[in-house]
């Protein structure tokens, strides 16, 4: 029977915490933990919406992104597949908070048409991908550039930093919700070195992919205009 | 030159991705979320999770499918979003 589960779990691969693998407790917490995110993401796509055209069609650039590179699961050195999140490119552009709304669109659709995550654990997933990811990918940028980095630097180093910090997010959510004797710590640590080795290269590529839409982006500088954006074009 | 750097960085993503079936060229190639999933059943046998998928695809194969599609709305997109901004570019040098 068991030996039946696991061979199930094997065939689906999904993203991130799958349908119903998070006790309700945590489900229900982290979804409360998202959700004011969500409703100030849904605010700030709104207004982004609406400052003209050629913004609306940035935005649907960066979604796109995310949307296209979600879907690809890349092998890995250590033997396993993962995936990109592509969230640093949007939040680099437009701050951290749209994305958490972008992250909510695409998760959901995974969930309903793939069965990969879950409706149950779309707040943790969500949490990770939609909150800690662009957090970590603004930060990150922000400091970079602070340090004196050059701009393709910090983007390299922000969108690799949302891409593992939405794992260690994840290794987080796993190893409180099923922590057992060894304390939660050790079983985090313990989710976390089955993510990050995959993880690694994986984020090293998402960097390189979002280097590659900054550089297509300055190509055609003079031809995107951007309210409040003229220090990152 | 910024173009010239993109070739160079989109062979590393093609190396990044291609590296690892050649030097480890026996494994599964599942997904690390997987792996994690197996990790909980290991040390939580009774867990039973308490909501299943709405809807599953049939197989594999449709599975993959819809992935592709995501794939390709996505590209499609940002294939259309820098086309029509290199026409622009063009549009405005010409005249």
């Amino acid at each position: 029977m068991l030996l039946m589960i696991t061979v199930a779990v094997n065939e689906v691969h999904a993203m991130h915490i799958m349908e119903g693998f998070l006790p309700k407790a945590y489900a229900l917490f982290w979804w409360v933990l998202y959700m004011p995110f969500l409703i100030m993401g849904m605010m700030k796509l709104k207004k982004g919406l609406g400052k003209g055209h050629d913004n609306k069609l940035l935005i649907g650039l960066v979604a796109a992104f995310t949307f296209c590179i979600s879907a690809l699961k890349i092998p890995s050195v250590v033997g396993s597949c993962s995936h990109p999140t592509g969230i640093g490119l949007g939040a680099i552009l437009f701050g951290p908070l749209m994305m958490a709304f972008i992250a909510a669109i695409v998760l959901l659709l995974q969930a309903l048409l793939l069965s990969h995550g879950g409706i149950t654990t779309l707040g943790a997933n969500g949490f990770s991908m939609g909150v800690v990811g662009p957090f970590a990918a603004f930060f990150a940028y922000k400091l970079a550039i602070k340090s004196g980095l050059s701009k393709r630097v910090a983007i390299f180093i922000a969108a690799f930093s949302s891409n593992f910090l939405t794992y260690l997010m994840t290794s987080v959510q796993l190893g409180t919700a099923f922590s057992g004797q060894e304390g939660v710590m050790i079983s985090t640590l313990k989710y976390l070195s089955i993510f990050s080795l995959t993880q690694l290269p994986i984020a090293i590529l998402e960097g390189f992919l979002t280097v590659i839409i900054f550089n297509l982006l300055w190509e055609n500088k003079e031809q995107i205009h951007l309210v409040g954006m003229e220090e990152l074009i | 030159m910024k173009s010239k750097q993109n070739l160079v960085l989109i062979g590393m993503v093609i190396l990044l991705a291609i590296i690892p079936l050649i030097i480890n060229p026996n494994s599964e190639y599942g997904g690390a979320d997987g792996a994690a999933q197996d990790q909980i059943l290991l040390e939580h046998p009774d867990y039973e999770p308490w909501f299943t998928p709405l809807f599953e695809p049939a197989s594999g194969e449709i599975e993959s499918f819809f992935f592709s599609m995501q794939a390709a709305i996505g590209a499609g997109f940002i294939a259309y979003y820098f086309g029509r901004m290199k026409g622009r570019q063009d549009h405005a040098k010409n005249r």
